[in-house]
């Protein structure tokens, strides 16, 4: 019998996941994994916090757990702590009741559930993203049913912030659009604004009554504090305008696998925060019903529990001190090799990704003839990095730039 | 408020596998990311319950499988698919089915059409209806099917009916894509629950299947399940799974961790395999008997209504008047269709609820 899906074409693999699957191919012990923003030690492992072991286990000794389902919005206390977290805990919006946060899985689902609600629910479709950005964003905003237009972002020839071009493209956006904003640690390129640039883009976008969506997939994990990678999140919500946050707890608590996030919808008034939520659950039953439990209830164990969540800051702050420092090692190696150009940027971006500024040839290069994996736009994960494969490393960008062009 | 548990005294239960497995996860996994697909291993051992253990679609490679968010995300996954794949097709859902679907299919902009399938009279199967339709709609049509334990009826075609369903579908190159949620726990017997499925199989149908884990291991809030589709041979299933895997990226990437491991995990060895049959036979049976009590309990005090077909659920044919009634006069919570999930129904309670909708059905 015939299948009705003969005319199906094979789709490409995903240029981000893809760069893993090929990595794995590759038989080379000499090979480096570049590509996926997930943290590895220094000895190149995977790592699990101690304080998600330990809430582990107080879940699995429970025996008062049962594994029914839970709300379509996910666990109540994981909401308010996750809603905390990123307001901080004495956010006017939050004490007047007016965030509608939802658990959802990790920042992609938060992303995506937003996204469905705006495009129900608010009166623009149109979404305003930085150039460049994440892969997975204009996939998710179009499935959503949203429209996409880029707005500058990154300098390739300062390999920093092209703030003018940012200015006069959001200056120039149809009154009410949404503005997709990294919260910090831009991904890919790990520039991000200054906080007087930060106040000039609330301004700017409060004044044309554009709508923010923060995608916050790093906090901690930037510059080593909570509260700082909040700042710009805070400081919107501050002027008691709305706004959009997808929270993700993937990189910061280790959680990747067990997509774990939330999103929470800042609105005028408790009324409002009241019924926004009601519209954003009938977006999540036909989806998936509820979200995934265990992640989450892990994640809770941990925020209220005050010894924990100390443990937790100092672990985190732990990781992100290590890839600040492999920032450095990378810098001061090509120095000393006397690589050509200005390699300045490696430690004036900050997260888990550096823009190398590579291009394709180069890359392509780096993987074939030394084993280096790394998605094609030049961005490489420092949190695979290892004071180890440094040299490694800087071989290859050498050779790369001085033969390759 | 989960639309299953019925009554609020009936607790769901965690089976003795499913710690067993946690206890040997906990503490081992890297909490690494999935691929888009899923855990492969789960989804190998999930295609086995539902194809069968030696099946040579399994052997030949010619199934797209994807690990699904529980049956709902299956469901949707799927949905997504037909719609950008099959656009100009629109699905046809059983009357009544299970809310959530009207949903899932909407927001996937599916147009959808209805079948006849119960039969309020009899409050049985409306097969001649059934039938009537699938003949009725054009050619290379897609219908949900419910491959046992409809819900919110209850009531299944026997398996001769399914037979004749399979012909008639294929007389009509209609697509059949069965929601599985139910798989062990509706006789006690996976094989048997999934005969809907092989039936289909043997006649050479590509289905698609949803398959969720939320019932049988009670693993309902780790939403794990798995979406199937068979293709005609494995260079199609590598497409088919690509394509879905494109769907599932820009919805949450990869899918959970946990729900995978549990299920690999209690499968993948061969006596947690058999703990979680013997422990899934115990529950089905528990249901199947307080289907029997409920029964005989409402013949026993009189009543003027049939209660032959109470299956996995019982749909009563209570008005939701008379669904008020039950809760407000004796605490009983149901969905106001009328639907009793018989697996919040116990020895303990089984008298009272008789009692109360004879009380309240008496004078129908």
């Amino acid at each position: 019998m015939d299948s009705v899906f003969s005319n199906v074409d094979r789709a490409p693999e995903d240029p981000i996941l893809g760069v893993t699957v090929a990595y794995n191919n590759d038989p080379s012990p000499a090979k480096l994994n570049l590509g996926v923003g997930a943290y590895r030690t220094e000895e190149g492992k995977p790592l699990v916090l101690d304080v998600v072991r330990r809430a582990e286990q107080q879940l699995v000794n429970d025996p008062s757990r049962v594994k029914e389902y839970i709300p379509i919005a996910g666990l109540a206390d994981f909401n308010k702590l996750s809603a905390k977290l990123i307001l901080g805990a004495d956010s006017p919006a939050i004490q007047e009741s007016r965030v509608a946060t939802i658990q959802c899985l990790s920042g992609t689902g938060s992303l995506r559930v937003g996204s469905e609600f705006l495009k129900k629910h608010y009166h623009q479709c149109v979404i305003f993203i930085p150039k460049p950005t994440w892969g997975n964003h204009p996939k998710v905003f179009n499935l959503a049913g949203l429209s996409v237009e880029y707005y500058r972002y990154y300098d390739p020839a300062t390999r920093g912030l092209d703030f003018q071009g940012l200015l006069e493209d959001l200056g120039a956006a149809p009154s009410g659009a949404i503005v997709l904003l990294h919260a910090c640690a831009h991904n890919p390129t790990g520039v991000d604004p200054t906080s007087e640039q930060w106040e000039q883009i609330r301004q700017l976008i409060r004044s044309k009554s554009l709508l923010p969506f923060f995608d916050s997939a790093y906090q901690g994990f930037a510059s080593g504090s909570l509260d700082t990678d909040a700042h710009s999140v805070r400081t919107f919500v501050a002027d008691g305008g709305e706004c959009l946050i997808a929270q993700s707890y993937a990189k910061n608590m280790g959680l990747y696998g067990e997509r774990v996030g939330a999103l929470s919808i800042v609105c005028k008034s408790a009324d409002v925060a009241s019924k926004v939520e009601s519209q954003v659950k009938l977006v999540v039953r036909p989806m998936y019903s509820s979200p995934p439990i265990h992640g989450a209830s892990i994640v809770a164990t941990i925020l209220k529990s005050s010894d924990m969540y100390n443990d937790w800051t100092i672990e985190l702050k732990g990781m992100a001190d290590r890839i600040i420092s492999m920032r450095q090692q990378l810098f001061e190696a090509l120095q000393a090799k006397g690589t050509p150009g200005d390699w300045s940027h490696i430690i004036k971006q900050i997260g888990m990704f550096t823009f190398t500024g590579l291009n394709k040839e180069q890359v392509a290069f780096m993987t074939k003839e030394y084993h280096i994996y790394m998605t094609s736009d030049g961005r490489i994960s420092m949190a695979g990095l290892s004071t180890k494969t440094v040299p490694h490393l800087v071989d290859a960008i050498h050779a790369a730039v001085t033969r390759v062009v | 408020m989960a639309e299953h548990i019925v009554m609020i005294i009936g607790k769901p239960v965690v089976l003795d596998c499913v710690r067993e497995a946690e206890r040997r996860i906990a503490g081992t996994s890297f909490m690494e990311y999935l691929p888009m697909g899923g855990s492969v291993k789960m989804v190998e051992e999930t295609l086995k319950l539902a194809y069968g253990d030696n099946s040579q679609f399994i052997k030949d490679k010619r199934i797209a499988a994807v690990q699904s968010l529980s049956g709902t995300g299956a469901c949707r996954l799927f949905a997504d698919f037909q719609n950008r794949f099959c656009p100009a097709s629109q699905i046809y859902i059983p009357v009544p089915t299970w809310s959530n679907h009207h949903n899932i299919w909407r927001d996937a902009q599916v147009p959808q059409k209805t079948y006849h399938y119960y039969h309020p009279e009899t409050k049985g199967l409306d097969f001649k209806g059934l039938m009537d339709d699938v003949k009725n709609a054009p050619e290379g049509s897609f219908f949900l099917l419910h491959a046992c334990a409809h819900n919110p009826t209850g009531v299944d075609p026997t398996e001769e009916q399914w037979r004749e369903i399979s012909q008639l579908f294929k007389a009509k190159k209609h697509f059949a894509f069965f929601d599985m949620a139910y798989q062990g726990f509706a006789s006690g017997d996976p094989a048997r629950d999934a005969k809907s499925i092989r039936i289909f199989l043997e006649d050479g149908h590509h289905i698609g299947i949803s398959q969720s884990y939320a019932k049988n291991m009670g693993l309902y809030g780790q939403r794990v399940g798995c979406l199937s589709v068979l293709c005609e041979d494995e260079k199609q299933a590598v497409t088919v799974k690509s394509q879905l895997q494109q769907l599932a990226r820009p919805m949450y990437s990869n899918p959970p961790l946990h729900g995978a491991q549990i299920v690999s995990t209690i499968l993948g060895d061969p006596e947690l395999k058999s703990l979680w049959l013997k422990e899934v036979k115990i529950m089905a049976d528990r249901i199947i008997g307080m289907r029997t009590t409920l029964r005989d309990s409402l013949e026993k005090l009189g009543s003027p209504l049939s209660w032959e077909h109470i299956g996995m659920f019982c749909y009563s044919g209570l008005t939701p008047e008379q669904v008020d009634r039950l809760t407000s006069e004796y605490h009983i919570y149901m969905t106001r269709n009328g639907r009793i999930s018989m697996a919040g129904v116990t020895t303990g309670n089984v008298g009272y609820l008789a009692n109360a909708i004879h009380e309240v059905t008496k004078s129908s």
